[in-house]
This record gives C-alpha cells, structure tokens and sequence, in this order.
C-alpha cells in the first residue's frame, strides 16, 4: 500500500518533469531566453573591462568576486566544522588513557 | 602500505602533478580551467604522497600548522585585494578602475585582479583539501 | 554525437540506480567515481572544459578518497 503510494507519487512526477521536455529551447539557440543582453554584454566587453580573454575567469572573479568571496567563505565554514568535530576524537583517546591509568 | 613501486612511481610522478596544478592555477584567466581546478589538482598531489607513505611523511610534508595558515592567509590575501577598491575610492573588489596594473591581452601578467585572487583561492582550495584528508585519516595517530 | 550523449545518460542513471541499490558501500563509492568520470565527459560534450576538470578533480578524485576515509572510521556494510 505504501510502496505502490510512493511509485504512484514519483511516477506522477516524472511525467510532469517529462512533459515539459519538448517545450525547452534547443541548446545554443540564438533566440533562446537565457541569451540576452547581459550575455551579449560580457561577451562584447569583457576584454575591454579585464584585460582578460577567457571570459569565465574574468565573471568569476570580477564581475561577480563577491560570489566567489561566499564560495571561499563557504569552504572555510565546512574545514572549521571538520577540526572542531574531529579535534574532540583525540582530547577524548588522551583523557581515556589518562583514566585508565589511575 | 610499504610497496617499493608505488614509492617509487609516487616520488616520480608529483612533481609533474604539482607543476600541471600550478600551470593551471597562474593560467586560469587565459586558458580553461582556474583557481578550483588547479587547487583540487595541487591537492591531490599531496593526498597521493600520503597514500603511498603513511599519514607519518604526509605530516611531515604538509604540516598542520602551514597549510591552516595558507587557508587563512587564502582568503585574507582575497579580502585585502577587495579593500584596494575600496581604499583607492571606488567598490568592493573593483578591478582595473581600482588602480591595478592592467597589462597586455593574453600575457601571464594581465588582468589586473584576477591572477593574484586566482593565486589566493587556488592554494586556499588546495590546503583545505590536505586538511580535511588528512583531519579524517589521522585517527591512528593517536591511539 | 546525439548517439553519444544518449548512451552516457543511460550510463548516469544506470549507475545512480546501482549506487542506490548497492549494499557494500566501498562499491557504491567506486560506482559513484565512475559516474563522476562519465558527468567530466558530459560537461566537455556541452563545451565547458573547466567544469569538466573540476568535476574530474573533485568528484572523482578528492569526494572518492574522502569516502573511502569517512567509511574506514566506520563500518562497511549498510545495514
């Protein structure tokens, strides 16, 4: 009962997801709704504002830096999280030890 | 692990590895590839060497207390160049109109900003990829 | 190049399905790598070469080697 519940759910889902396949754009499209003037102007400009021919570095980390400041701040989070949960592994095996010897 | 050959092929082969990560790092605003890539690259040189010697010689090759300050040296480097901007009269990491060197198209000194905070986030990445390796493999040491 | 493409997605799924299914975890992550290799081959068919080495790099290099690690601190079997 539960089981064909859940298929009947993500069955229904996979149809929807499905159904609107068809209606995307080609990939690469001239006329697609992604590509507008915001594209056209990194493209058209990015070498006049950066001095720089590879377009994607000069987004990631100049036209939006700020972005790439929250992904390095983001890596920092996760590395602080990782030392404070595994640094209490070796205070505990020292104070076990210490206990064991008394 | 105590293997002659992978010792011996892992002495041969990080070299090539971190001179292709640092390649791609210091190329990352004239060719694909950038500060993510090369830094996950120059990572994995370091968790290769401690694959193939012991969590012992991988110490002793990146030590806990350099890669955290390069980690947070990383990111500091990258909010200083943020403050040039800001110091020189203008926004929050501006480039060019913020007084940095602007260069010639498709040289390695080009672009202003962007190599040096490519640089910073590439050995940011790379330390912290040795950290976490090296944070989960470590409990052996001490028991 | 259409040919292509369809079979590398019927190779994703085929193995999301089977790190879905598999009980040992160390295969799981082993399969997990392979459909990382298969997503880098994906990403240079839809022309972004630098999403396609980091994806190579991270995915199937360092995520792959940090399971491993997680998995030798615990146990290996799903229960």
């Amino acid at each position: 009962m539960k089981k064909s519940f859940v298929v009947f759910v993500l069955g229904g889902l996979l149809m929807v997801l499905l159904s609107s396949i068809p209606e995307m754009p080609p990939m690469g499209n001239v006329n697609n709704p992604s590509f507008n003037q915001v594209s056209e102007y990194y493209i058209s400009q990015a070498i006049a504002d950066t001095n720089t021919p590879n377009v994607i570095a000069s987004i990631i980390t100049d036209y939006r830096a700020f972005d790439t400041l929250g992904e390095t701040t983001v890596l920092f989070t996760s590395i602080t999280a990782v030392i404070s949960v595994l640094s209490g592994k070796k205070m505990t095996s020292i104070m076990k030890r210490e206990d064991s010897n008394e | 692990m105590n293997d002659l050959i992978v010792k011996t092929v892992t002495k041969l082969i990080m070299p090539f590895i971190q001179l292709y990560g640092i390649y791609v790092i210091l190329h990352g605003h004239l060719s694909p590839g950038g500060a993510f890539a090369g830094g996950a690259i120059m990572g994995a040189s370091y968790i290769l060497y401690t694959l193939a010697f012991g969590i012992h010689e991988g110490h002793k090759k990146a030590p806990h207390e350099i890669t955290s300050k390069i980690e947070s040296g990383g990111i500091l480097f990258f909010i200083g160049l943020g403050l040039v901007g800001i110091v020189s009269g203008g926004f929050f990491l501006e480039n060019l109109s913020a007084g940095f060197p602007p260069g010639v198209v498709g040289t390695l000194l080009s672009g202003g900003l962007i190599p040096l905070a490519t640089f910073a986030i590439g050995m940011k990445v790379a330390s912290t990829i040795v950290t976490l390796f090296h944070r989960t493999i470590e409990e052996e040491m001490y028991d | 190049m259409q040919i292509l493409n369809v079979i590398l997605i019927i190779f994703l799924i085929a193995c999301a399905l089977a790190v879905e299914r598999t009980k040992d975890l160390i295969g799981a992550v082993i399969i997990f790598a392979s459909y990382s290799l298969v997503m880098a081959i994906i990403w240079l068919l839809l022309r972004a070469p630098d999403i396609a080495m980091t994806e190579a790099a991270i995915g199937a290099g360092v995520t792959t080697i940090l399971f491993i690690g997680v998995i030798s601190r615990t146990r290996r079997m799903e229960k």
